[in-house]
């Protein structure tokens, strides 16, 4: 290790924080795990194992439905993260935070729910050129079906958009702008706060993709003012399954369902069926319950150390990890943005990405290779995958150092 | 440390690829595409009273899978289609299970290793599978490992 490596900042003990991940600790191959993958999940403290453990073990029941004690239970755990959600995001309230699968229903049911109501032909929807394939093939099969037009924000070389050609999209047909707030494949922190307030500007509504952002940054819902706003609890240190669609209040109560079923119904019979309030009229179906709570457990876990404290931990860790990976020859970094977080994507000259993953993993090392779900931002810098080494708050300037060492190894085999 | 994948062999293939060019007089040819890692490979064969005369590939891709498609334009001049589609099965299974290995396969044996990575075996077989659309009738779209 360099001596670089004890630039830890002193009130961050990230060597304690390991400690709440059982999963770091083990070889992989021989060698000690080191896990720069958080981008694609994020590792799950005991906390959140505890949590779901718990709810099998000693509270499980369905929730909304019974009133026996366990059901009782098992409600209020449910129903806890939600507003344990709503302070995260510091929403207005808790209602209108909607339970999903994850970032890309969220996505969906607003494009089903939303857009089938309110797009007609000829009407726009915008995107951006480094969106994740979620927040693209929605928007594109809702296009498709209303005669609507797909309109796309350009970006620079270095992965920032072009605010000034986004301005030049927006008209008075614009319906939606959906953007990501953090590029999954480069990195890229988008000025969201800018893009919302030039959309409603505009007459337009928007919808953030905040899967990425949300275990990196506070994320201010009532500052960013967006319309609808989503991401995955697997991401944030929680369970896979479970995620949040936020959307106001006003927008929700007229959009139809998204899906039918159990729990989100106020009366049925044959003839006519009437809906449940906010927010349960989105939500059919008996819900990962499990999962959410886990959910709920994450959250704690992240709030306890500090959304800003993460933050400030990660920028250094980035700084230190761009530095090092830049002085390796023959090594490009995909995404160069000024506001970047968590994800140093890149391309080494001769060597093509998947041989440089399978060469990292027998050192212990994992990393995504690949097109990251995000072919066009692949198409537009030219390369057909890149790797990916991404990064949370248990990483350590260590493992950075593993990694370039990692590299400098897969370029002798290549040599 | 990889030497069981990356062996001397594969990686003089990667680094130099043989029959690496298109050929103006295929008589067939066909896409292969690995939407997993973006490999994208096009494959030229010329086949003379049922004999393959002459293969030859361009496309970019993995050391594994451009060795892979390197290797196996080597491997198959001169066989009947017949023979060459045979090749293809005992390649298959030489990279998917435990089984001895194939006295046919010559040079190919040096691909025994990729079994013991299995996400690696698509791009050990891109461009087998693409021989195998060459070879057959009527081609409309281009093959895909998924």
């Amino acid at each position: 290790m360099s001596t670089l490596s004890n630039k830890v900042t002193p009130a961050f003990d990230v060597e304690k924080i390991r400690e709440d991940f059982p999963v770091l600790k083990q070889n992989i191959h021989g060698k000690p795990l080191v896990y720069l993958d958080s981008a694609a999940t994020a590792q799950k403290p005991s906390a959140v194992v505890d949590a779901i453990r718990r709810f099998h073990e000693v509270d499980c029941a369905n929730i909304h439905r019974g009133v026996h004690e366990l059901s009782q239970r098992s409600t209020a755990a449910y129903e806890e993260t939600r507003s344990k959600a709503k302070r995260f995001l510091n929403a207005r309230s808790k209602d209108e935070l909607i339970f999903v699968r994850g970032t890309t229903e969220g996505i969906n049911l607003v494009s089903s729910s939303w857009g089938r109501k309110n797009v007609k032909p000829g009407d726009e929807i915008v995107i951006s050129a480094m969106e994740h394939h979620s927040n693209i093939v929605p928007w594109q099969m809702l296009c498709e079906e209303k005669g609507a037009k797909l309109r796309v924000i350009p970006m620079n070389q270095r992965g920032e958009l072009l605010m000034e050609e986004y301005e030049k999209l927006l008209n008075p047909r614009t319906r939606m702008v959906a953007v990501t707030h953090v590029s999954n494949a480069l990195g890229t922190i988008n000025p969201v706060r800018q893009i919302i307030q030039m959309a409603h500007k505009a007459g337009a509504l928007t919808l953030i993709d905040g899967a990425q952002a949300t275990p990196h940054m506070k994320v201010d819902l009532q500052a960013l003012d967006a319309d609808f706003y989503t991401f995955s609890g697997h991401k944030v240190f929680g369970p896979t399954g479970i995620g949040i669609l936020y959307g106001k209040t006003a927008l929700l109560n007229a959009m139809p369902p998204y899906q039918g079923g159990g729990d989100m119904i106020r009366v049925v019979t044959f003839e006519k069926t009437t809906y449940a309030d906010l927010p349960y009229k989105f939500e059919a179906g008996t819900p990962n319950i499990a999962g959410g709570i886990g959910f709920g457990a994450a959250l704690d876990y992240a709030n306890k150390l500090g959304i800003d404290r993460i933050a400030a931990y990660e920028h250094a860790l980035l700084a230190y990890g761009t530095e090092a990976l830049t002085s390796i020859p023959g090594l490009r970094l995909i995404g160069t943005a000024r506001e970047k977080a968590s994800v140093l994507s890149f391309v080494m000259e001769g060597i093509h990405p998947h041989d440089i993953g399978t060469l990292l993993d027998r050192q212990g090392i994992a990393v995504r290779t690949g097109h990251h779900c995000a072919q066009p931002v692949m198409d537009f810098f030219n390369v057909p995958a890149t790797t990916r080494a991404s990064l949370a708050f248990y990483n350590t300037f260590g493992e950075i150092d593993a990694l370039v060492a990692g590299l400098h190894k897969v370029k002798e085999v290549f040599s | 440390m990889v030497h069981d994948l990356y062996q001397e062999i594969i990686l003089d293939h990667s680094k130099r690829p043989r029959n690496c060019h298109s050929m103006a007089d295929a008589t067939r040819q066909a896409d292969g595409y690995n939407p997993l890692c973006g490999d994208k490979l096009k494959l030229y064969v010329k086949v003379e009273n049922e004999i393959v005369v002459d293969v030859s590939f361009v496309g970019s891709g993995c050391a594994i899978s451009t060795a892979s498609a390197s290797l196996m334009t080597e491997s198959l001049k001169g066989k009947t289609r017949e023979e060459a589609l045979k090749l293809l099965d005992k390649f298959h299974e030489l990279l998917t299970t435990d089984t001895a290995v194939s006295q046919d396969l010559g040079k190919l044996v040096v691909f025994c290793g990729v079994r013991d990575y299995p996400a690696r075996v698509k791009c050990a077989t891109l461009a087998w599978h693409t021989l195998k659309s060459a070879l057959s009738a009527e081609l409309k779209e281009p093959v895909s490992t998924e």
